[in-house]
């Protein structure tokens, strides 16, 4: 088997006295879709945290590609090439939907500054590159149609696919999804399953996902891992996943 | 042609036509009243300081609103490259008898040094946020001004002389530059409206070419959701520190132009009550909005001017009408109907 | 000695300077808005006492009391008219208004009062305290500054922390819409800060004329700014923060002033100010907010 793009062994962080999450090892593989479950408090958006860098792990390492990102900066660890959405949606509110995409291009398409005031066609070439690779990503979010209304007055399911949207703009190699279904509908939910798998294909990545609609997560993931109190409780399949004991005693207590 | 006219007022090109519209008709049309009716003398010395003060409110608004940090000193850049302006204009008096040459090169020094000044204060704004950014432009402003109160420069034959806090310069002949508290004499009058109104087109052709491009577009990401931006990889203090410094030079331009208006002037005139009242017309012309900040200007320095005939009133009612317009724009059932009439107003424009 | 009689007038100065900042700080941290017209509070309470005093010729004590109350109203009913219909407003939209606010004091009590400087008279006292053989002179006006600062500060300590409407106080500067599901009325509480903080604007007046007697309609605004940095620098939003913000910048700006420049005391104070919000962030006691992701 070839090695994992993304690869966490031993990590860890504390919070003053509290152990958030601890001894957490993890790997995603090439063109892998991969679960992060676990009760709520359960530490999983913090991983995500850890992962980009907004949080500093206490301890561990964070391999991209078998290079050490976790001494990374959070707008690095992005260029190496790793992109999230978050739980609570994090958009540019006041740009429009297109303009949130494209600001996702910066570091993809190059021009200096005097390029800029100037309108050279370096800017020109660049601007056009960005501006056809966003309306192409709208399109596959079915978003197209909404381009150049501001993203705050989208409805919310279209907030969450714009942002999975504005995370692939950045080329990455492993995309994180922090509960990309929540509050949506099980329709948009089937139609968003259907969007991860395409994008998964056609831009060859792999991803992980933090989900609690459990009938999502047991679809699309093709390996899950198990969080409970900041440990890792297990790690398997979906179909190994719904049978072990210590999950569901998790999940349903005692 | 009928192309070129839908891509002029395309969404997103309208704001940027309405303002170069806005702004040479308006040219257009003072040149004509002045060369025909003819103007009073009060609105005539009334067009470079509201040239001025829009590139301010224009720069101004690239820090506050589309930056979305609070400044309260941007008078500071204005003094920079407004007493930069004046001596290098006072020095070169003689050897560039041209005086649009002279103004041209005035300008651009007073630009790049208010520019140097404004990568030099963008240090601390990286470190800080909110009220605290607020109080170190505060305080930025507050130090240039003592500074440049305390400057005396002049040249003669011997070459430049400079000395600080106490007058201690015997020319020999020559011209004294600058004179501590008393600032600026006898500068020669090389502004006019003309070159004002060049300088607005060159503002506004710089911050729309910024903020449709991709620098523009990460500055206004790091405003509205800074880990998200940081997220995708954009360098917040990078894109802050360009949004500081392209205010600053276009504040320090128009400083230099306000100074060669005038034949004294003294850096009291910078203080803390002048950085506010540019931040008034931003915030009155609605952040971000560029056109805003074209119109809040021209009427907010207009109206105390037009209120002369109250007299002593005057600034009592430019105090109230802050208040009362802040209350009625803030008025959430005042703020439906407003909504409501525009949004039926367009539709019968698309309509027809 | 010099040295210990420039130190004890920064300090005096710098009591000013904090109970100025108080009413800042308290206000900001309650409202979370930037009164700037806090300073013509000031210049407000300064001409009740000085037209109590010269005009009416009532006795000190009533002048006093006098220019607090009317200064304490003047606060309320501009937080009513003025602050409380922009709750919702952006913290811009507020600041204008409080601009607003600001230039209609300065521009009435112009039009009241005139625009000529009036000189304040000796409502506290004028003698002073010689110690060591008279080499050291102070005034019983920097005593009363000083110990009316403690005073102050150890009043509303305890006040906070001790009585209900403190603790509502409190509950509003952590959480608004929690403090509210708690029973707690937030306009009043807001009203009560105001409250406080224009009567102490009142307090402070009359100190600071009677230390420079010369009253004019934008007195406030220069120890308005001063103070509003002392806030800042102390932490906005501390109360212990506005005291030490205050009494530092008080001591910087005279000890400048005595043995490096009285023209450039201004620059200096205020690149002291940048230097230390350098090396920290959140001004000297000011706490750092978390953002959750």
């Amino acid at each position: 088997m070839s090695n994992p793009v993304l690869e966490v062994k031993n990590l860890g962080i504390d919070f003053g006295g509290l152990t958030a999450v601890n001894n957490l090892n993890l790997e995603v593989n090439e063109h892998e879709i991969v679960g992060l479950i676990g009760p709520n408090g359960a530490g999983k958006t913090t991983v995500f945290n850890m992962l980009t860098k907004v949080y500093n792990p206490s301890r561990g390492v964070i391999y991209l590609d078998g290079n050490d990102i976790a001494k990374m900066n959070t707008v690095e660890v992005n260029k190496a090439g790793v992109a999230r959405t978050f739980q609570n949606i994090r958009l540019f509110g006041n740009l429009s939907v297109i303009d949130n995409v494209k600001t996702g291009m910066n570091n993809l398409y190059e021009y200096s500054i005097l390029d800029m005031i100037l309108h050279t066609s370096k800017r020109k070439k660049n601007e056009q590159l960005i501006e056809e690779k966003a309306e192409e990503l709208l399109k596959i979010f079915n978003l197209y149609d909404s381009k150049d209304i501001p993203a705050s007055s989208l409805p919310y399911g279209a907030q969450r696919r714009l942002e999975i949207a504005r995370a692939l703009a950045t080329n990455p190699k492993v995309l994180l999804l922090d509960e990309p279904a929540a509050g949506m509908n099980p329709q948009e939910t089937e139609e968003l399953m259907k969007t991860i798998r395409f994008v998964r294909d056609k831009f060859g990545i792999c991803i992980l996902l933090i989900e609690h609609d459990m009938s999502l997560v047991m679809n699309i993931c093709e390996r899950i891992y198990v969080l409970n109190y900041g440990t890792l409780l297990a790690k398997g399949s979906p179909d190994e996943i719904k049978k072990d004991e210590k999950v569901i005693k998790a999940y349903l207590g005692d | 042609m009928k192309n070129i006219f839908n891509n002029l007022f395309s969404k997103k090109n309208r704001s940027r036509t309405i303002s170069f519209l806005m702004v040479i008709v308006a040219y257009i049309l003072i040149e004509v009243i002045m060369n025909t009716v003819g103007m009073s003398r009060l609105f005539k010395s009334l067009l470079v300081p509201v040239c001025c003060y829009i590139i301010l409110g224009l720069s101004l608004n690239l820090v506050v609103g589309i930056s979305g940090e609070l400044s309260l000193g941007h008078a500071g850049f204005m003094a920079i490259g407004a007493f930069t302006a004046v001596c290098v204009s006072g020095f070169c008096a003689q050897s560039i008898p041209n005086d649009i040459l002279r103004l041209a090169l005035s300008v651009l020094c007073g630009s790049i040094v208010s520019g140097i000044f404004g990568f030099i204060i963008s240090v601390p704004v990286l470190k800080l946020s909110g009220d605290y950014l607020a109080i170190v432009t505060l305080a930025f402003g507050q130090i240039i001004k003592s500074l440049i109160n305390n400057v005396y420069l002049g040249f003669d034959s011997r070459g430049m002389q400079f000395s600080f806090v106490t007058n201690e310069l015997k020319l020999e002949g020559g011209k004294m530059l600058l004179s501590g508290p008393m600032g600026a004499t006898d500068t020669a009058k090389i502004s006019n409206f003309t070159s004002g109104f060049v300088l607005i087109l060159f503002t506004l052709y710089v911050i729309y070419s910024l903020i449709n491009s991709k620098y523009g577009r990460a500055i206004m990401a790091a405003r509205d959701n800074r880990i998200a931006a940081e997220s995708i990889g954009v360098d917040i203090s990078k894109t802050k520190t360009l949004a500081f410094v392209i205010s600053s030079v276009l504040a320090g331009m128009a400083g230099a132009l306000y100074a060669l208006n005038y034949s004294t002037l003294q850096p009291a005139k910078f203080d803390f009550n002048t950085s506010i009242l540019i931040l008034v017309y931003v915030v009155f012309g609605g952040l971000g909005n560029i056109n805003g900040t074209i119109i809040a200007t021209t009427v907010l320095y207009i109206l105390p001017e037009l209120l002369r005939s109250l007299q002593d009133y005057r600034m009592l009612m430019y105090a109230i009408v802050l208040i009362v317009v802040m209350q009625i724009t803030n008025s959430a059932t005042l703020k439906q109907t407003l909504e409501k009439t525009t949004k039926r107003f367009f539709k019968k424009g698309e309509a027809q | 000695m010099t040295f210990l009689t420039y130190l004890i007038s920064g300090l005096a100065l710098g009591s000013v300077y904090a109970i100025i900042a108080l009413g800042y700080t308290m206000v900001y941290g309650i409202a979370k808005m930037l009164n700037f017209a806090h300073g013509d509070i000031i210049m407000a309470g300064g001409y009740v006492a000085f037209y109590a005093f010269s005009r009416f010729g009532l006795p000190g004590g009533l002048c006093i009391i006098l220019s607090i109350l009317f200064s304490t109203i003047l606060g309320v009913v501009i937080e009513r008219l003025a602050y409380k219909p922009l709750r919702q407003a952006s913290s811009l939209s507020v600041l204008i208004t409080a601009i607003g606010v600001s230039y209609f004091l300065e521009n009435a009590a112009q039009l009241m009062f005139g625009s000529d400087t009036k000189i304040f008279p000796t409502i506290l006292t004028d003698g002073s305290l010689k110690l060591f053989d008279g080499q050291l002179t102070i005034s019983y006006l920097t005593i009363i500054t000083i110990v009316t600062c403690i005073v102050i500060m150890a009043g509303l300590t305890s006040f906070i922390n001790k009585t209900k409407i403190g603790k509502a106080m409190r509950a509003c500067a952590e959480d608004k819409g929690a403090a509210q599901l708690m029973g707690i009325n937030i306009n009043t509480t807001i009203s009560i800060t105001f409250a406080i903080g224009s009567g102490l604007a009142a307090i402070a007046a009359i100190l600071l004329c009677s230390t420079y007697p010369s009253l004019s309609p934008t007195l406030g605004s220069m120890p308005g700014i001063k103070a509003f940095t002392a806030a800042v620098f102390g932490g906005i939003g501390s109360i212990p923060g506005a005291l030490l913000g205050g009494l530092l910048l008080g001591i910087i700006e005279n000890l400048t002033k005595a043995y490096i420049s009285t023209q450039l005391s201004d620059a200096i104070v205020f690149t002291v100010l940048i230097v230390v919000l350098l090396i920290k962030p959140t001004g000297l006691l000011g706490k750092k907010e978390n953002v959750k992701v």
